[in-house]
């Protein structure tokens, strides 16, 4: 019986963990933070996971923090838009590909395994350019068209 | 032929407007190690290489983009708030135990605590607890060794306040020792617990 208690409290700590679709969580959500996921907005708050094609939103008082799989730090300071083009991480050989785009606000990145296996293979692009990441800080702000 | 024309001049309005894009820069900073990176940027096959502390790229007006140097405050302050909400960097702890025990060394139960204190800054923090021992005693009795130690020290967090759903625990036996020994052979440092915390 001890023996079988054991087990489900096991399998239920393991089942709290991430889904093979979750690439990251969100840790950190300050003010105005959606989600937008198969066309829906959803209010995002911290523990929340991020999915690929998922896209973060921050209001004029918002900013989030999301920590990935292969442990790549993202973070949007207010008025952002950022988008999970493609996110790909095998754990065990840490190959990987990530692709996000800065549609416009702030962006503070920290590379993790994926770039650290294999230098080039994560990409941020903006409305104006293309980002080939080797590691690892990097800092990105994308101001909106002047009318 | 008047369609054409339209067709033309129309084309040739698109390709003279000025770029819809804002400006947009870049810059590389020192990570928390103070190791430096590098990142390319590239605007229609225009690439500016960044590898130093607070080196720039700068778009105005969908120029190519251009190399400058920022200094550290200005950059800081530039992106304050997103600097601000980067989630806590990935770590891990060891804890040791005393041989056959699920008991702390005098030395872990002092650091545990710090680990904890460091653990409750964190926003919703994964963990994953993993036991090991020596080699003494059979596989089974050390695989189940391993276990009880990882669930003693998930025990302890969950005390802590972290949420049971977060913490993973694993006993990987006398399997992966840190320092590798003949069967048999009494070793403090293989007697431990790894946490990492995310």
């Amino acid at each position: 019986m001890r023996h079988f208690v054991a087990v489900a409290v096991l399998a239920l700590a393991v089942s709290g963990f991430a889904r093979a679709e979750d690439v990251g969580q969100i840790k950190v959500a300050k003010g105005t933070v959606h989600v937008e996921r198969d066309g829906k907005r959803l209010p995002a708050m911290v523990g929340m996971p991020i999915r690929q094609s998922d896209t973060l939103i921050t209001g004029v008082d918002g900013a989030a923090g999301v920590t990935f799989s292969d442990n790549s730090l993202l973070s949007t300071g207010p008025n952002s838009v950022l988008v999970v083009d493609l996110y790909m991480f095998d754990s065990t050989t840490h190959a990987g590909k990530f692709d996000a785009s800065l549609k416009k606000g702030t962006l503070a990145v920290v590379s993790g395994k994926i770039v650290k296996q294999t230098p080039g293979a994560m990409r941020v692009r903006t409305p104006a350019a293309i980002m080939g990441v080797r590691g690892t800080d990097f800092l990105v702000q994308v101001d909106e068209p002047a009318k | 032929m008047g369609a054409v024309i339209v067709a033309l001049v129309g084309t040739l309005m698109v390709l003279l407007a000025p770029d819809q894009v804002g400006d947009e820069l870049v810059v590389v900073v020192p990570s928390a190690d103070g190791h430096v990176g590098t990142v390319v940027v590239e605007r229609r096959g225009e690439r500016v290489v960044l590898h130093e502390a607070f080196a720039a790229s700068r778009i105005v007006d969908g120029s190519p983009p251009m190399r400058e140097l920022l200094t550290g405050v200005e950059t800081r302050s530039e992106f304050a708030v997103a600097l601000s909400s980067l989630p806590h960097r990935p770590k891990s702890f060891l804890v040791y135990f005393l041989e056959g025990t699920d008991e702390f060394t005098e030395e872990s139960r002092v650091e545990f605590e710090k680990i904890l204190s460091e653990l409750r800054e964190r926003g919703a923090p994964d963990v994953v607890v993993i036991g090991h021992t020596d080699r003494v005693g059979t596989i089974p009795y050390n695989d189940r060794l391993s276990l009880q130690r990882a669930e003693r020290v998930r025990g302890e967090l969950i005390r802590l306040g972290i949420p049971e759903s977060r913490i993973r625990t694993a006993g990987r036996g006398e399997r992966e020792p840190l320092v590798p020994t003949d069967d048999d052979v009494s070793e403090p440092r293989n007697r431990r617990v790894e946490i990492n915390v995310r």
